[in-house]
């Protein structure tokens, strides 16, 4: 079938393709671009592994074709850290345990930071609410669930630092 | 899986998007995705062609025209989850919404998307016949209007032909003093519902007036429970009384034997959730 030309920004940088209509935005982004940070469990939806942030929201990368990605903006996992930096979510992360094969972390990253951004002090049961929708198979969850509280404490404290400037 | 190869179209406009649905055979609408993509994925669904509405600015809407809000095709389930219009006046839709998918498929799932998948255990098929909301089918040159009750013919079934769009959704603000109820059990929330029932009702001198029940999950398609509403209309709510009820549609109701509850457990669901709606609708009414 024709192929169709794209153009979306991935991390920061433009990048142009020339993509079969039937692939899917988890290969485009894992195959094509190289960037295999985004991980594939299930393929029908369920499992959240998937998860990138487009246009600032939330979205199963498997149940998106790529070029309905046209002028899209997507952050994936390897957007986060800058240089060698983590970001503070992925630092809550590490110091909290919040991961152990971390399958399903590139996927609860992107959930957390979609929640956050909302959310800047979300209860612990908005973060359950929010990652119910990401399976992991390691953690039980607790670990996660206070990973993100971190994270959330983490982020206040930069805004904050940020916002209020030294008279 | 992957999906099998399709040709893929991006109208811009609603009319340029009708006029493909007139021309060609095995065209399937993109709206969400978040059916239809995990169908293609499976192999179940493989459309010769797509036609995706993403591009369809005017039907992202969510607005208040006179005693109707109307919900455009395009409006997701997460922008009606948090509309203030719909937590004003449509407070069932929100409540529900807590028991429909999770976040990052809300964020893309459209109600339009979800009425015309029509899975037997989807939740809104429930909610729009007891709000008796009215369909707006679209096709090229003309469209009609289609009640939410008869819109649903059964498993993954409906009216809508194939060149035909549900355009737009309209529902009916529920008078003042309406009381409602939502009940679910799932394995999970965000899950497809096992049994879900739903309920609205108004209380006039202490009696049950204008009582719509539906149910979803249970048989081939949401329904109305009829005979329930007969029974409480004009009379006083009471245990016994829902008890009652509850009895009857538990017998009524023709439960296939699934991978979500044998038929004897379906039945039980329904006979324990059904006292359970009526009493928070009637504790809501006033
Ligand atoms: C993990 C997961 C959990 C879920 N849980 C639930 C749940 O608990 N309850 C529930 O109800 N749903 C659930 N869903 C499904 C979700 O609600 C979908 O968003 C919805 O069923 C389909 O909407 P869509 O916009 O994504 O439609 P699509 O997937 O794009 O389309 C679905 C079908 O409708 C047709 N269609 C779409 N829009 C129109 C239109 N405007 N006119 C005519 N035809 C149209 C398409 O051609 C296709 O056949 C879940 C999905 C996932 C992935
Ligand atoms: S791989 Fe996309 S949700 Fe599981
Ligand atoms: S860390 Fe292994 S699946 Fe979550």
């Amino acid at each position: 079938m024709t192929k169709v030309s794209i153009e979306v920004n991935v991390n920061g940088r433009t990048r142009h393709a020339t993509v079969p209509p039937r692939m899917l935005l988890s290969d485009f982004i894992r195959h094509e671009l190289s960037l295999p940070g985004t991980h594939v469990g299930c393929e029908h939806g369920v499992c959240g592994s998937c998860n990138v942030v487009v246009d600032g929201r939330a979205v199963r990368s498997c149940l998106m074709f790529a070029v309905q990605a046209e002028g899209a903006e997507i952050t994936t996992v390897e957007g986060l850290a800058q240089g060698d930096d983590l970001h503070p979510i992925q630092q809550a992360f590490w110091e909290e345990h919040g991961l152990q094969c971390g399958f399903c972390t590139p996927g609860m990253l992107a959930t957390a930071q979609e929640l956050l951004a909302q959310n800047p002090d979300p209860s612990d049961d908005e973060i359950r609410e929010a990652i119910s929708g990401n399976l992991c198979r390691c953690t039980g969850y607790e670990f996660i669930i206070s990973a993100i509280r971190s994270a959330a404490a983490k982020l206040r404290e930069r805004e904050s630092e940020t916002t209020l400037q030294p008279v | 899986m992957k999906p099998s190869a399709f040709q893929y179209e991006r109208p811009n406009d609603l009319h340029a998007a009708l006029g493909l649905l007139a021309s060609g055979d095995d065209t399937q609408i993109l709206a969400g995705g978040q059916s239809l993509v995990p169908m293609m994925n499976y192999r179940l669904a493989q459309p010769a062609r797509l036609v995706d509405i993403n591009q369809l600015s005017e039907l992202n809407y969510i607005r208040e025209d006179g005693d109707v809000i109307a919900i455009g095709a395009l409006a997701r389930h997460a922008a009606i989850k948090s509309s203030p219009l719909i937590l004003e006046h449509l407070p069932i839709m929100a409540e529900a919404y807590d028991w429909i998918a999770h976040a990052a498929v809300r964020n893309r799932g459209t109600l339009c998307g979800n009425l015309c998948h029509a899975d037997a255990a989807s939740e809104m098929p429930a909610i729009m016949q007891i709000l008796e909301a009215d369909l707006v089918l679209s096709k090229v040159g003309s469209s009609r209007t289609v009640p939410a009750r008869d819109f649903f013919i059964g498993i993954y079934e409906t009216v809508i032909t194939a060149d035909e769009m549900l355009t737009e959704v309209r529902i009916p603000k529920p008078l003042p003093g309406t009381g409602w109820g939502f009940e679910e059990v799932a394995m999970r929330r965000g899950d497809y519902a096992w049994c879900t029932i739903v309920a609205t009702l108004q209380i006039e001198d202490g009696k049950i007036t204008a009582p719509r029940i539906a149910m979803a999950g249970v048989e081939t398609s949401a329904a109305r429970l009829t005979a329930a509403e007969d029974a409480i209309v004009c009379q006083t709510p009471g245990a016994a009384l829902f008890v009652q009820v509850a009895d009857a549609a538990a017998q009524a109701a023709d439960p296939a034997d699934s991978a979500t509850g044998n038929a004897a457990y379906k039945r039980d669901l329904v006979r324990a959730l059904l006292p359970r709606v009526l009493n928070v609708a009637v504790s809501r009414a006033g």
